[in-house]
C-alpha cells in the first residue's frame, strides 16, 4: 500500500534528469520533496503521475505495476505553481468538473462540490469567473479540484510558490489538514528547508537527480546522511568547512588547529565540517566551544534576527542571530560553535557519526 | 488648496503628429467629403448639391447589388478562413524542428503582393492552360472562371483563402503557444477529451488573437480590390463587382466624382459599424 520506485531511472536525449533511483513513500500520509530548483522533483513527480514514461525502472503503486497505465486511468490529482483552471467556468463548474467527466448525476455531485468549497473557503465566490477572484482563491479552487476527486495520490508541485507571504502562510497551515482525512498518498515539492519542516510528515531530500535520503522530516534534518541531503535541507546554506584529521587533532587551513570530542576516533583523513548558520554563534556561552574567526562581508536584518555573512579563507559562511546586529563589513569576528552541533562528513561526503 | 502647475507649452510638442495626422488623414478625407456635396465641374467648378449624392447611392440598385456581394463575400471567407485557420493552428506542431518548417511555408503567401496573387492565379486558373482549370475540366466540371459566376465566386474566395488563412493560422498558433504545459497536463489528469481540451482550455485562451483575427479579415475583406481586378475585372458581368471595384469604376471609369465621395463615406461607415458591433459583441461575450 505504499508509493514504489524500482530501480526507476529517466533519461532525456542522454542527459540524466533522474538518476537511477530507489524509493518507498509511505502510504496515507504527507511527503515532502525538497530540493533546489532543476533538482528532478518535477521530473520525479511526472513519472509518479505518469505524464512520462521512465527509462527504466517501474513505478508500482498499491503493490500494482502501474508504469504503462496512461494518466487519465489512474486516480489521481496535480496542483501546479500556474492556477491552472478552466478560464471560462464558474469556480463551482471548476470544481465540479472531475467529477462531470466521472459522469457523476448533479444530485451526486453538488454536495461533495460544496463541501470542498466550504473546505477551502470557496463558497462566496461559486459564480465567479477564475480571472475575478485573487490568486490565493485560484490555487484554492486549483486544490478543491484536486481534493473533490478523492484521488488515491496527489501530486502538489510547488503550489504555494507563486502567492504572496501571507496568502502562503494560511495555506501552508492548511494543506497538511486538508488532505489528512482523505487517506490519499500526498507529494509536495518544495525548495524550502523551512517549509518542509513546517509540513511535517515526511521528507525526501532531492539533489542532481537523486534522491539522497528519506525518511521524518526531523529526522532528515537532524541526521543527514550525506552533505548533498545537509545542503538540501539548509537555509540559509549550511556551513562548511575542509578539515585533515591528524594525529595531533583536526586541522585546517591558514594553521587551524581544533579539538572535536565527538568525533577523536575518526581515522585519519579528508574530512568536510557542517554547521548550520543558527548554530554559529558570536558570543561565547559555555565549555566545548570550537573558536574559529572571519571578516563581515554583508549584514541582513529581518525584524528582530540578523544573518552576518561572512568570509574565513575560501569559505562563505552565515552566522544566523537573535537581535539586531551591525557590524561594518571587513569587520573581523570571532566566531563560536559547539562541536555537538556540528556534522561531520567523510572524503565520500557520508555522514559520520558522533560517538556519545 | 493644492497648487497646480499648469504649463500649456505640451501643446507644441504634439504639434508635429497632429501635422502629420492631418496630412495623411484628415485632410484628404475632409476632400471626399468637400466632394460628396457639391457638383464638380471642369475647371474647379463646384456647386453645392447638399445630401442629393448620398440620396441617389442609397437608392442605388446597383449600390445595394456591390454591397450585397461584398457583405456575401465576406461572410463566406469569414466562414471558411476562421474554422480552417484554427484547425490548421491545433494541428502544427508545438517543438521540434516541424515548428519553423510550418513558420515559414505559412508565412509565404502573406508575403506575396495582391496582384501577383491575381496574376497567379489567374494563369493557375486557365480552363485551356493553368493546371487548376486543367485539371478541373479533366475530371468532368465545366470549370471557366470568366463564363460561370459560381466559378468566378469559388476561384476568388478560393484565392483569397489560399492568401490569407495563414493570417488566422499564425495569430492562433501564437494564442495557442501561449497556454502554459500544465494546463494541457491537468487536463490529462481529469481524463478530459480532445474536444473538451478544445472547448474549456484552448478556445477561451484563444479568445483574444481570433478576436483580432476576425477583425482584421473583417476589414481586409471589405478592402479587397486588386485580386478580383487581376482575375475576373469584376464579372463575369458584375458577379464578381465588390464594393471597391464598383467605387473605381464610378470614380475613375464614369467620373462621376459627387456619387463616388458619397459612396465611399457611406462604405467606410458601413465598414466602421461593423467592426464595432463585432468587437462590441465578442467584449461583451468575455465579461459575461
Amino acid at each position: 500500500m505504499s508509493l514504489d520506485f524500482r530501480e526507476l531511472s529517466k533519461q532525456v536525449y542522454g542527459e540524466v534528469h533522474i538518476a537511477q533511483t530507489d524509493l518507498s513513500l509511505n502510504p496515507g500520509v504527507f511527503n515532502v520533496l525538497l530540493g533546489p530548483t532543476l533538482s528532478g522533483k518535477t521530473s520525479l513527480m511526472r513519472l509518479m503521475a505518469g505524464l512520462d514514461q521512465p527509462s527504466t525502472g517501474s513505478v508500482w503503486f498499491k503493490g500494482q505495476n502501474v508504469t504503462g497505465i496512461p494518466v487519465q486511468r489512474r486516480n489521481l490529482a496535480m496542483v501546479y505553481q500556474q492556477f491552472i483552471n478552466f478560464p471560462n467556468m464558474s469556480v463551482f463548474e471548476n470544481i465540479a468538473s472531475p467529477l462531470r467527466i466521472q459522469k457523476l448525476s448533479e444530485t451526486q455531485l453538488r454536495p461533495r462540490v460544496e463541501k470542498v468549497a466550504e473546505l477551502l473557503k470557496l463558497t462566496p465566490y461559486m459564480q465567479r469567473k477564475p480571472s475575478e477572484l485573487s490568486g490565493g482563491q485560484q490555487q484554492r479552487t486549483a486544490l478543491a479540484r484536486a481534493l473533490v476527486k478523492g484521488a488515491d495520490l496527489v501530486l502538489l508541485d510547488e503550489p504555494l510558490v507563486n502567492l504572496d507571504y501571507k496568502l502562503r502562510e494560511e495555506l501552508r497551515e492548511e494543506l497538511p489538514r486538508l488532505f489528512a482525512d482523505t487517506g490519499a498518498t500526498v507529494v509536495y515539492a518544495t525548495t524550502e528547508p523551512h517549509e518542509a519542516l513546517l509540513m511535517g510528515g515526511y521528507t525526501a531530500t532531492m539533489r542532481e537527480g537523486r534522491v539522497t535520503q528519506y525518511g521524518p522530516t526531523h529526522e532528515v534534518f537532524r541526521k543527514p546522511h550525506d552533505l548533498a541531503t545537509a545542503k538540501a535541507f539548509s537555509d540559509p546554506p549550511l556551513n562548511t568547512l575542509n578539515l585533515k584529521r591528524t594525529e595531533k587533532g583536526f586541522e585546517g587551513e591558514q594553521g587551524l588547529s581544533l579539538q572535536l570530542p565527538p568525533f577523536q576516533n575518526v581515522p585519519v583523513g579528508e574530512y568536510t565540517l557542517g554547521f548550520r548558520p543558527h548554530h554559529l554563534q558570536i558570543q561565547s556561552n559555555g565549555k566545548e566551544i570550537l573558536e574559529l574567526s572571519g571578516e563581515v562581508t554583508v549584514t541582513e536584518i529581518t525584524g528582530s534576527e540578523s544573518f552576518i555573512h561572512l568570509r574565513w579563507a575560501e569559505h562563505d559562511w552565515v552566522a544566523h542571530t537573535r537581535g539586531v546586529m551591525h557590524f561594518p563589513p571587513g569587520k573581523k569576528l570571532e566566531l563560536y560553535v559547539s562541536p555537538s552541533k556540528c556534522l561531520l562528513f567523510d572524503d565520500q561526503e557520508q555522514l559520520v557519526l558522533a560517538q556519545v | 488648496m493644492i497648487n497646480k502647475t499648469i504649463n500649456q507649452k505640451a501643446w507644441f510638442m504634439v504639434l508635429p503628429v497632429l501635422a502629420l495626422v492631418a496630412f495623411n488623414a484628415i485632410i484628404p478625407l475632409m476632400t471626399v467629403v468637400n466632394y460628396s456635396v457639391q457638383e464638380t465641374f471642369g475647371d474647379n467648378l463646384f456647386f453645392w448639391e447638399g445630401l442629393k449624392w448620398f440620396e441617389e447611392v442609397m437608392r442605388s440598385e446597383r449600390f445595394h447589388d456591390a454591397l450585397g456581394r461584398q457583405l456575401l463575400f465576406t461572410l463566406l471567407i469569414l466562414l471558411i478562413e476562421v474554422p480552417l485557420g484554427v484547425g490548421i493552428a491545433l494541428t502544427m506542431p508545438r517543438q521540434g524542428i516541424g515548428v519553423t518548417i510550418c513558420l515559414v511555408l505559412m508565412a509565404l503567401p502573406l508575403l506575396i503582393p495582391w496582384n501577383v496573387v491575381g496574376a497567379m492565379w489567374n494563369i493557375f486558373a486557365l480552363p485551356d492552360i493553368g493546371l487548376l482549370g486543367k485539371m478541373l475540366n479533366g475530371v468532368g466540371f465545366d470549370y471557366n472562371f470568366t463564363q460561370n459566376t459560381f466559378w468566378a465566386w469559388a476561384t476568388v474566395v478560393a484565392m483569397d483563402v489560399w492568401h490569407w488563412t495563414s493570417l488566422v493560422v499564425l495569430l492562433c498558433y501564437a494564442g495557442l503557444r501561449s497556454i502554459p504545459d500544465a494546463y494541457y497536463q491537468a487536463s490529462k489528469i481529469d481524463g478530459a477529451t480532445s474536444w473538451q481540451v478544445f472547448r474549456y482550455i484552448q478556445l477561451p485562451k484563444m479568445k483574444r488573437v481570433l478576436t483580432i483575427a476576425l477583425l482584421l479579415r473583417l476589414m481586409d475583406s471589405f478592402m479587397i480590390y486588386t485580386e478580383p481586378f487581376v482575375l475576373t475585372g469584376g464579372g463575369p458581368g458584375n458577379s464578381t463587382t465588390f464594393l471597391s471595384i464598383d467605387l473605381v469604376k464610378v470614380a475613375l471609369g464614369q467620373f462621376d466624382l459627387g456619387p463616388a465621395a458619397a459612396m465611399s463615406i457611406i462604405y467606410f461607415l458601413v465598414v466602421l459599424l461593423l467592426c464595432w458591433v463585432l468587437y462590441t459583441l465578442m467584449m461583451r461575450n468575455e465579461t459575461n
